[in-house]
């Protein structure tokens, strides 16, 4: 074993943990060299898709996500549900809640368990039945034993919209909405991870959420972005920064399950800065802020959904919580959040 | 939707309020206090109290953070037994932490084997889990922390595949430097509820003696800590220093007895280096020797000057840590805070773990004043249950 991580430039865990080390390595490396697209939008926006407009109607956007998880089935989940989720929420996050088609690529390790892949196929098609849409290409590759972690799915999706949502589209004055409970994803898994012995009540929240942002989208909601890694803190500050403005989070109002609550007290991590994989920020102009929340509560997966916060002039790029009893910055955690000592 | 954290009585937001308000009119000086305890930091930081704090008041953290003080040695040792094959345990907050060369985390992405436990008891169920391989759990954390510690080492059914590193920590004796650094403006302290719990508030009571200086133990909800620096401010301004308990619900003036027991059972004191602090005599707890067995100082070779090839951090000398947790300077002071130093890539400790003062003030924004921003209208807020 050689020293030399502290002496040369290398990737680590903290470049996926979704935060501000993971947009400087795109940044930094990626999207170095690739032109936009002509009429739309492409990497340098490291939005939730792209978006290439296809007539003075419509708009094509286009996403993809690799999913990894350990472990692969947990608590109100699995891998195949995660990775189809994640995909048709990227393309709902850009206003496009008809996925027309999701692409499968699976990496597999050498001796994975068949049983297990029927496992995850199963769950796999049931969650696109849910989201009204389907797989219609893949690709299957095999890795030698202890090359791959278990096995890695790549989804991506296709769909076409007449509106694209951007996640830097906050004005001053704009409300920002929160579709439901947050946290709950981010807690169940690192409880199973730790054996923390506190998964009894936690459950991850993983669900394909278009249905419930096409109930809810008006023309007034001007932004939306899934907290997913990084959590609710990354995701708004990430639209934050990009729409130059600032924003005020009232945490009392912040929706949070007690079991989550009691668990992140207990391991010292904010429930705000961990993932969830069924939820939606949106920024609402003020007056159509009731009508949203409304068409949001009306669906089974929106019956949590509140108004936490506004955007600000001042402060900007920055969020500020409100604690009730005082105020402090929420900042992005910088890669994976991990248990403290006491 | 209400929480049952809300319904808490110690998180009352019109107790607090009420609470803020006293120790504004209280406060008709300058004056600093110092806390010694990550969890009030954490608490602080995390409920935002730091803008609702006097202007005048000066609520300096103090050297509280057990893994910021853990010294570049400590990981040091770490560092090389991890790279002699040995599985290390720690908590998370440890694997970050600078050593001179190394932390456990560049270490591990050399190829060394590093697990993030919770609990001393998890360190021995992984030792268990593999009776061929040699679990080493790096302990680190002040007397309460060193009590779970002791629990698992008087275990008679311990693997004998397991031993323990200790980098824990003593903290009377450090709040006695502090008291006794020549420019420290420090009034009196806000003493750390959990840590007392396990010695009792009279371990404070010769401390006061000596250096005139009051000592309110407090808990670590937003009522505790306000309550506590209204008693605190109020000593300070009455100049009568004595040792007043506000966590009466957890503390005793003799503490948890058996605990101690326990503790002085399997550890005794010795000096060490604090890192950025000074030598602090009787700061440190190792085994004791009848516990020599589960010592993963007895029982490896631990040579430090195995990594002495490879040159050493070039920022650490501009880093101000120990003067910030002397209470001496701030994290504004630091050149190095926000730019070179951020979580990401640390220079100092401060800025590694979760208690410590410079990572707080990054992660909830010590910088901004943010005790001027308007309220949200009443307007903005209709509709939530």
């Amino acid at each position: 074993m050689s020293i030399t991580s502290t002496l040369e430039r290398r990737v680590s865990m903290k470049h996926g943990g979704g935060g501000r080390a993971m947009r400087s390595l795109i940044g930094d490396v990626f999207a170095r060299g690739f032109a936009e697209p002509k009429n739309g939008t492409g990497l340098a926006a490291m939005d939730d898709g792209a978006t290439i407009k296809i007539n003075d109607r419509q708009w094509l956007v286009v996403t993809t996500d690799s999913h990894v998880i350990q472990p692969l089935f947990f608590p109100g989940g699995d891998i195949g549900r995660l990775s189809v989720s994640g995909t048709v929420n990227d393309l709902a996050m850009m206003g496009a809640t008809e996925a027309a088609g999701l692409t499968c690529s699976v990496i597999i390790e050498d001796g994975f368990s068949i049983e297990m892949l029927e496992r995850i196929h199963e769950s796999m098609v049931a969650t696109c039945i849910e989201a009204g849409t389907t797989i219609v290409t893949g690709d299957t590759k095999v890795m030698g034993r202890g090359e791959i972690d278990g096995i890695v799915i790549n989804t991506s999706g296709v769909a076409v919209t007449k509106r694209v949502v951007r996640d830097n589209g906050l004005r001053a004055g704009d409300v920002i909405i929160v579709t439901g409970t947050i946290g709950d994803h981010g807690m169940a898994i690192m409880a199973a991870r730790h054996n923390l012995g506190l998964d009894g009540d936690l459950h991850s929240d993983v669900a394909p959420i278009n249905s419930l942002i096409a109930a809810a989208l008006n023309d007034d909601v001007v932004a939306m972005k899934d907290p997913t890694r990084g959590g609710v803190a990354s995701a708004l500050n990430e639209m934050a920064t990009k729409s130059n403005v600032g924003i005020i989070v009232d945490e009392p109002f912040v929706p949070i399950l007690d079991s989550v609550r009691a668990a992140s007290e207990i391991i010292g991590i904010d429930p705000l800065q961990v993932a969830n994989e069924g939820k939606a920020l949106l920024g609402v102009h003020p007056h159509s802020a009731q009508a949203v929340l409304t068409a949001l509560r009306a669906h089974p997966l929106g019956r949590n959904a509140a108004i936490i916060g506004r955007c600000i002039s001042e402060y900007t790029g920055s969020v500020i919580l409100d604690t009730g009893y005082g105020r402090r910055l929420l900042v992005e955690s910088d890669g994976e959040p991990l248990p403290r000592i006491c | 939707m209400s929480t049952s954290a809300e319904r808490l009585e110690f998180r009352n937001v019109a107790t607090v309020r009420e609470l803020a308000q006293r120790l504004e009119d209280l406060t008709d000086r300058p004056m600093a206090v110092m806390h010694v305890c990550g969890s009030h930091e954490q608490a602080i930081a995390r409920f935002g109290l730091r803008a609702v704090f006097p202007k005048d008041l000066d609520v300096i953290m103090g050297p509280g953070c057990p893994v910021c003080v853990t010294d570049l040695p400590e990981v040091d040792e770490a560092v090389v037994l991890a790279r002699q094959g040995v599985h290390i345990a720690s908590y998370g907050d440890m694997l970050r932490v600078p050593g001179t060369v190394q932390s456990l985390t560049d270490a591990q992405s050399d190829g060394a084997k590093i697990h993030v436990v919770y609990s001393p008891r998890q360190a021995v169920d992984l030792a268990r889990e593999m009776p061929d391989e040699q679990v080493v759990f790096f302990a680190s954390g002040f007397e309460t922390t060193a009590v779970a510690t002791a629990a698992v080492i008087v275990d008679p059914d311990l693997p004998d595949n397991f031993s323990v590193l200790s980098a824990h920590k003593y903290i009377p004796p450090v709040m006695e430097i502090v008291a006794e650094m020549p420019q420290t403006r420090v009034e009196g302290f806000l003493a750390a509820g959990h840590a007392a719990t396990i010695t009792g508030w009279g371990i404070f009571e010769k401390f006061v003696e000596r250096h005139k200086l009051p000592v309110v133990v407090a808990g670590f909800e937003p009522a505790d800590i306000l309550a506590g620096l209204v008693e605190l401010v109020t000593l300070v301004r009455d100049r009568t220093p004595r040792v007043v308990n506000t966590f009466p619900r957890c503390v005793t003036k003799e503490g948890n007895l058996p605990a101690q027991r326990e503790l002085w059972r399997v550890f005794r004191t010795i000096g060490g280096q604090w890192r950025g602090i000074a030598h602090i005599p009787n700061g440190n707890l190792r085994l004791r020797d009848e516990w020599a067995h589960v010592d993963a100082r007895e029982r490896f070779p631990i040579d430090l000057t195995t990594l002495w090839d490879y040159a050493p951090p070039r920022l650490a000398a501009d880093c101000i840590c120990g003067d910030i947790m002397s209470g001496i300077a701030s994290p504004n002071d630091c050149k190095l805070f926000g730019n070179a130093c951020v979580p990401d890539t640390p220079v100092g400790a401060c800025m590694v773990s979760t208690e410590g003062t410079c990572r707080i003030w990054q992660q909830y924004g010590g910088r901004p004043n943010l005790g001027n921003v308007a309220p949200p209208p009443p307007a903005a807020r209709g509709g939530v249950a």
